[in-house]
């Protein structure tokens, strides 16, 4: 199956997840175990079972699974409406992060069925029976669905992500042509909801070093910068056998990013930069 | 309520094992796999080179134990294994100029890696046993 643009959902793959054990490498404290079901309410026509991680830290307990049957004549088409139906009718408790619900905030960014979205544009029938809902991948959990996402941010405070100018500053605004303009089309759309970072394997391995691919993704955004003096300092900042080169272009980051964008390819023009200006 | 200066490591979600498997992932771990089982299939070069330099009854014995269905069947895996890292790497040398990142184009060229790792494999096999059909 040839995948055109990363909305496709995966409805034939040999295996829903990688032949490990449930509990490969997972720390005593991160083991999930068997919650909760909630039944649909008597007289739902359709209902879909829904598998959602939740943990409470004020309850000392492990993160546990639980299932909510969702009545989907009662429920709006998103997966986001799902949880909102479960969090209005059957569990209050039930935390996520969500603002825009139109995909432009990034907040909503959770695992659905194995694979990294946003949950305010994804149909809840794109997803199989039960479909199953997890936090971002390889994140701390604060509560439920909702993510610490200190780590990432700090590694994207690491690459300084404003404009540097040496430039005195001028009158008006600083321009740029349009084919100046254009080299950010691609990179600027980035609402950093962190699906790519999330869903690399190198990151999962060495995240505490590696900075990820949203975060790469923002590097070259700021390389491609016309306006932006600072080229040579960016680049420093990159060479290093972790920060970039832990990239190994598996290209999970391209395949999942839900505003269709491109961090495999923005990552390998930072490498062939980084070659252009040792030559 | 708990203390909130207590210090309770928070759980790490679940990675690998729930994240789906693709065919990004997927060659790229494949890739890593067969370059893996090369390695390995390098020392048993190395032996088999030893073993025709040491003599005939050595040279026999190594033989002997590649010509058995053990050995034919590693062998035909360490043909494939060295067809998808061949093919594997030559889409790793096209991306590093910064082509083919299109996510059809990925596709098409992970396909074909799979495709022509088996026609090659298929083809090496077919013709080595022909020949050795002939010599018999």
């Amino acid at each position: 199956m040839i995948i055109r643009s990363s909305d496709q959902v995966p409805r034939v793959t040999a295996l829903k997840r990688f032949p490990v054990p449930r509990n490969f490498g997972v720390s005593p404290e991160s083991r999930i175990e068997k919650g909760k079901t909630w039944s649909a309410p008597s007289g739902a026509a359709r209902a879909k079972s829904f598998e959602i991680y939740r943990y409470d830290p004020d309850s000392g307990d492990n993160p546990r699974l639980d299932t909510f049957e969702v009545d989907l004549d009662d429920c709006g088409p998103m997966v986001l409406d799902a949880l909102f139906w479960i969090k209005n009718k059957v569990d209050s408790t039930l935390t996520f992060r969500r603002s825009c619900r139109e995909g432009i905030c990034g907040s909503c960014a959770m695992n659905m069925d194995g694979t990294n979205w946003l949950a305010c544009t994804r149909f809840i029938s794109d997803l199989g029976m039960p479909a199953t809902i997890y936090p971002l991948a390889n994140m701390r959990v604060i509560k439920d669905l909702v993510p610490d996402l200190t780590h990432v941010f700090a590694q994207y405070a690491m690459i300084e992500p404003w404009l540097q100018s040496k430039t005195p500053d001028p009158d008006a605004e600083r321009l740029q042509s349009r084919e100046q303009r254009s080299r950010l089309d691609g990179y600027y759309e980035c609402i950093l909801c962190f699906c790519c970072t999330s869903g690399c394997p190198s990151h999962w391995w060495n995240g505490d070093r590696f900075l990820g691919p949203a975060v790469l993704l923002q590097a070259w955004r700021w390389l491609a910068e016309s306006r932006d003096d600072a080229t040579g300092d960016r680049l420093d900042i990159l060479e290093d056998p972790f920060r970039l080169y832990r990239c190994h272009t598996i290209l999970n980051c391209t395949r999942t990013c839900p505003k269709g964008l491109n961090p495999g390819k923005a990552i390998a023009e930072i490498k062939k930069q980084m070659i252009e200006r040792q030559s | 309520m708990a203390d909130p200066t207590s210090e309770r490591t928070r759980p790490l979600s679940p990675n690998v094992q729930i994240y789906r498997p693709q065919l990004t992932s997927v060659l790229s771990i494949a890739n890593r796999i067969t370059g893996v089982v090369l390695s390995g299939c390098a020392v048993v070069l190395v032996v088999w080179l030893i073993a025709a330099a040491t003599g005939p009854h050595a040279y026999a014995a190594v033989q002997g134990a590649i010509a058995s269905w053990i050995g034919q069947i590693v062998l035909f895996g360490a043909t494939f294994a060295f067809f998808m890292h061949l093919c594997g790497g030559i889409r790793h040398l096209v991306w590093d100029t910064v082509r083919g990142f299109e996510l059809r184009s990925i596709y098409i060229s992970g396909w074909a890696v799979v495709a022509l790792s088996v026609m090659f494999t298929a083809a090496v096999w077919a013709v080595s046993l022909c020949m050795a059909g002939w010599n018999r």
